[in-house]
C-alpha cells in the first residue's frame, strides 16, 4: 500500500465530498477543453481549408473578406474582376508564373447553400483534403522526388472517386453540371442525376431563379467549407446571367454589353499532352451530352504528367487537338471559331439557344492561383504585381487565415480560456475548503497514522495527493464532459458552421491540464497539508 | 531491552505554569516481558507510553529500546523507529475509518520502511479470529473485533515492544478476555514485550508483574508527601 492508493481510499471515504468537488473541477476543465478543441478545430478546418493553391486574386477591397467569402463561403463577394484579367493568368502575361488559376464566380444560392461557378480544374487540381496524401512534399530532397511524389499524389486524386462519394466531377462541356458538397446532398437529399435551380442572392428563398443543373456528383466530406456549397459549371453560370437573368445585387455582370472580345486560346487539351498517357478511367467524356470533351481529360492529364504544366495555352488554335495525339482521346473536333476558353463549343444536349460564341462582360469574383515553383521568385513577385496595378488585388489565403485566427479569433480564445480557467480555480478554492474543513475531524485519523510511525511529511503528502488525485479526477470527468459536449453539439457545429467536430478529437493543447491541474491541486492542498504537518500526535490521539 | 532513566516530563499550562506529570528514576523490561501498569486516572500513565513511543519527547532523561537512546533522534527517525520497533493499541478508534481490516493491518507496514507482507497481514488477523472480515471497514465491525484488527496491526512490523492503553476499558467483559488473551498470545509467540495499561483489577491480576504508576513516578510521590 503506497502512499498514492492511501490517498485514494480517504478520497474514497468521502465519496459525496470528493464527488462534488471533482465535479466542480470537471466542469471547468469542460469548458477549457470544449474552448481548446473548437478552436483547435476551427484553426485546423480554416488553415486546411486554403489548400491546394496559395493565392486569391480578386477586386480591390477587403483582402480578408475575399477570403473568407472565397474559400469559406461567408459574406458577400468584395467585387468582380473582368474575365481578360483572369485570362491575364490562364494564358496572358502571368501565365508563366502561375502552374494553376481557376475562376470562381459567387452564383447565389441553393435553399440557402453557396453556389460557386467554377471550372472543373476546382476538383481536377485542387487537392482537397480528403484526397491529400500525408507525406510532406517539402521534406523530399531533390526537385525529381518532390516532383514524383506530386505525380503519385496526383494520380491518386486525379481518381475522381477518391473525391466523389457518388458520380464524378462535371466535365468542360458539361455546362450544366454541378457538383454538391456532402453537407448539401445530406441536407437537401439532392443525388447524382436530380436536377437543382440556385437562386440570386446568398440567403434561402430569395431572388430569382436560375436555369436547372443536374447533379453529376457528390463530394465526400472534407470537413471543410466546400462540404455545404454546390459547384456548377461556370459557364453555365455565365449563360445564363447572358441570358439576362441577373441580379444587380450581385452586381456581376456590369455593361453587358461590353464589347464582344473572343477566343483566346484554346482549351485544355494542350500540347502538353504527354503521348501515350491514356487513363480511360478519368475520362470525363463518358457523359454522352458531351461527347468532344475528352479533350478535357487530356488536359488534366497532363497536369498528372506533372510536364510544368500552367495552362500553356497555345494561341487561337483550336483545331490542333491532334496534338494529344497518340492516345485514344483525339476525337475532339472543335470549331475553329469557337470563342470560348476551355473549348465550350459543344452545346450538345444543352437547350440554350444562345450563341455565346464571345466572353462580353463576363466576370469572375476571384481566381485561385497556385503559382509556378518554378518560378519562385517571379511567382513571391506576383502579389505585390497585382496588388499595385490597382485593379485586382492579390491575398495569400494561409496568411489572412493566420491573421485572423491570432488577432480577433486568437483575443476570443483567450478570454474564454480565461474564464474557463477561472472557474477552475474557483472550483479548486471549492476544493481546498473542503479539504480544510474535513481536517479537524480528521486529525484523529493523522495522529492514529503518526502513532503507527508516519512521519509529518508523510502525512502531508498524502494530504497533497489527495488533493492531486482530487483535481485529477475533475481533470479525467471534465475530458469525458468535455469532448462528450462537443460530441453532443457535433451535428449542430456542422450544421451552422460546416466545421466537422469529433466526440475524440483531442487537442495537444489539452495535454497542459494534466501539469496545470497539478499544479493548482499542490497549491490549493497546501494549507490543509500543513495542518496535516502541524497536527500534534499527543493531543489529537486522545480526540 | 527496554530502559528507562531519570526520565522527566512536564506540560505547560495555558498561564504558563509548569505540570510536572513524570518523574521516573528508573523502570525496565525485559525482551518478551508483560508488564500491566496500574494508577489512578491523570497519574500519567498514558504520557508514560507516550514517552516510550517517542510520541512525546522527554524533558531530560534517556529512553532505551533495542539498544537505542530514542531521546537523541530527531522526530522523523524516532517516527522512523516507532514504525519499526513499537505497536501500539489505544483505548478507541484505533483503525483508520476509510481503510479495510486487512488494509489497516497493512498500512502499518507502509509508513515502515518494509515492503507490504499481506500474508503476515492475513496471519496476524486469522491469528485474532478475523480472517472472515478482511474487507470490512472498521464501521462494520464491532467495538471488540476493531481492538483485535488494532492487535493485530500493532504485531505487522514485528515490534519489540507493545503499548496497550486500556485496550478493553470499552469491551464488555465476556470479550474483553479474548482482547487479552490475544495480546498476550501475540505478544508471547513473537517475544514481544507489553506494557498494558488497565483500570481493570480482573486483568490486572492476571500479570506476573504489576507497576503501580504512583510507586515509581516521583512527581506523585512527592505530592503525596
Ligand atoms: N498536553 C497536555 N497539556 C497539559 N496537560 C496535560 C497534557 N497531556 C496530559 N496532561 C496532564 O497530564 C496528566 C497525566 O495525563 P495522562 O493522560 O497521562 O493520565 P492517565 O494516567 O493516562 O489518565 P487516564 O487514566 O484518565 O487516562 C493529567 O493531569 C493531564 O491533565
Ligand atoms: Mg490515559
Amino acid at each position: 500500500m503506497n502512499l498514492w492508493k492511501i490517498a485514494l481510499r480517504s478520497v474514497q471515504h468521502r465519496r459525496l465530498a470528493s464527488g462534488l468537488t471533482a465535479l466542480s473541477i470537471g466542469l471547468g476543465v469542460a469548458l477549457v477543453v470544449g474552448v481548446m478543441v473548437i478552436h483547435g478545430v476551427v484553426s485546423h478546418t480554416f488553415r486546411r481549408s486554403g489548400e491546394g493553391y496559395d493565392l486569391i486574386v480578386g477586386a480591390k477591397g477587403s483582402r480578408l473578406e475575399m477570403v473568407l467569402n472565397t474559400v469559406y463561403h461567408i459574406g458577400k463577394p468584395v467585387g468582380t474582376v473582368p474575365y481578360e484579367y483572369y485570362k491575364e493568368f490562364e494564358s496572358g502575361r502571368f501565365a508563366g508564373d502561375v502552374e494553376l488559376a481557376v475562376p470562381c464566380c459567387m452564383g447565389g444560392n441553393y435553399k440557402g447553400f453557396r453556389v460557386v461557378g467554377t471550372t472543373p480544374d476546382m476538383f481536377d487540381e485542387i487537392p482537397f483534403p480528403s484526397r491529400r496524401i500525408d507525406n510532406d512534399l517539402s521534406e523530399l530532397a531533390t526537385d525529381e522526388e518532390r516532383e514524383e511524389a506530386r505525380r503519385r499524389e496526383q494520380d491518386k486524386f486525379a481518381d475522381s472517386k477518391g473525391l466523389f462519394s457518388e458520380g464524378e466531377n462535371f466535365g468542360w462541356g458539361d455546362y450544366f453540371g454541378g457538383v454538391v458538397g456532402a453537407t448539401v446532398a445530406r441536407k437537401t437529399g439532392l443525388k447524382v442525376g436530380d436536377k437543382f435551380r440556385p437562386v440570386h442572392g446568398f440567403d434561402a428563398e430569395q431572388g430569382e431563379e436560375h436555369d436547372e443543373f443536374e447533379v453529376v456528383g457528390v463530394l465526400r466530406p472534407t470537413g471543410t467549407a466546400n462540404d455545404r456549397a454546390l459547384f456548377i459549371n461556370i459557364e453555365g453560370f455565365w449563360q445564363i446571367h447572358e441570358h439576362g437573368h441577373y441580379d444587380e445585387s450581385l452586381d456581376v455582370l456590369p455593361g453587358e454589353n461590353a464589347s464582344a472580345e473572343k477566343p483566346d486560346s484554346a482549351d485544355h487539351a494542350d500540347a502538353n499532352v504527354v503521348p501515350g498517357h491514356d487513363e480511360a478511367e478519368h475520362d470525363h467524356a463518358a457523359k454522352e451530352e458531351e461527347p468532344d470533351h475528352q479533350a478535357d481529360d487530356g488536359h488534366d492529364h497532363a497536369d498528372e504528367a506533372g510536364a510544368g504544366h500552367n495552362h500553356p495555352h497555345d494561341g487561337e488554335d483550336g483545331p490542333d487537338h491532334a496534338e494529344n495525339g497518340g492516345d485514344d482521346e483525339a476525337d475532339h473536333e472543335h470549331g475553329a471559331g469557337d470563342g470560348h476558353n476551355h473549348a465550350f463549343e459543344g452545346e450538345a444536349g444543352h437547350d440554350h439557344d444562345h450563341d455565346h460564341g464571345h466572353d462580353h462582360g463576363r466576370q469572375v469574383t476571384a481566381i485561385l492561383v497556385r503559382t509556378n515553383e518554378k518560378q519562385i521568385a517571379r511567382a513571391m513577385a506576383l502579389p505585390k504585381i497585382i496588388n499595385q496595378e490597382g485593379d485586382a488585388q492579390a491575398a495569400m489565403p494561409a496568411e489572412e487565415v493566420t491573421r485572423l485566427l491570432e488577432g480577433i479569433v486568437g483575443n476570443i480564445q483567450a478570454v474564454l480560456l480565461v474564464f474557463a480557467v477561472m472557474i477552475v480555480i474557483v472550483a479548486g478554492i471549492g476544493m481546498m475548503v473542503s479539504i480544510y474543513n474535513s481536517m479537524s475531524e480528521r486529525r484523529h485519523e493523522i495522529a492514529v497514522m503518526r502513532a503507527l510511525g508516519a512521519r509529518r511529511t508523510t502525512v502531508m503528502s498524502i494530504i497533497l495527493l489527495e488533493s492531486i488525485l482530487l483535481s485529477l479526477g475533475g481533470g479525467i470527468i471534465g475530458l469525458v464532459l468535455g469532448h462528450s459536449l462537443i460530441g453532443l453539439l457535433a451535428p449542430q457545429i456542422m450544421e451552422h458552421t460546416g466545421v466537422v467536430v469529433h466526440a475524440l478529437q483531442f487537442q495537444a493543447a489539452e495535454l497542459i491540464l494534466i501539469p496545470g491541474l497539478v499544479f493548482m491541486a499542490s497549491i490549493v492542498g497546501y494549507l490543509p497539508a500543513v495542518i496535516a504537518y502541524r497536527t500534534e500526535v499527543a493531543e489529537s490521539l486522545s480526540e | 531491552m527496554l530502559e528507562l532513566r531519570d526520565v522527566k516530563k512536564s506540560f505547560t499550562l495555558p498561564d504558563g505554569t509548569p505540570l510536572h506529570v513524570l518523574d521516573i528514576e528508573e523502570f525496565q523490561a525485559g525482551a518478551g516481558e508483560q508488564i500491566v501498569i496500574v494508577g489512578h486516572s491523570g497519574c500519567g500513565k498514558t504520557t508514560l507510553l507516550h514517552v516510550i513511543a517517542g510520541i512525546s519527547r522527554p524533558d531530560s532523561g534517556r529512553v532505551v529500546i533495542d539498544g537505542w537512546d530514542t531521546t537523541v533522534l530527531s522526530e522523523a527517525d524516532r517516527d522512523q523507529f516507532r514504525a519499526a520497533k513499537i505497536g501500539y493499541v489505544f483505548q478507541t478508534f484505533n483503525l483508520l475509518p476509510a481503510f479495510s481490516a486487512l488494509e489497516n493491518v497493512m498500512i502499518g507496514m507502509a509508513f515502515a520502511d518494509g515492503r507490504a507482507d499481506r500474508d503476515r497481514a492475513l496471519m496476524l488477523l486469522d491469528r485474532v479470529g478475523l480472517s472472515h472480515r478482511l474487507t470490512h471497514k472498521p464501521a462494520q465491525l464491532s467495538v471488540g473485533e476493531q481492538q483485535r484488527v488494532a492487535v493485530a496491526r500493532a504485531m505487522a512490523n514485528r515490534p519489540k515492544v507493545l503499548l496497550a492503553d486500556e485496550p478493553t476499558a470499552n469491551i464488555d467483559s465476556g470479550n474483553q478476555q479474548q482482547v487479552i488473551d490475544m495480546l498476550r498470545g501475540a505478544c508471547q509467540q513473537e517475544n514481544v514485550a507489553l506494557l498494558l495499561v488497565t483500570h481493570s483489577p480482573e486483568v490486572a491480576k492476571q500479570f506476573d508483574r504489576v507497576e503501580r504508576l504512583e510507586e515509581i513516578n516521583r512527581v506523585l510521590v512527592s505530592n503525596r508527601d
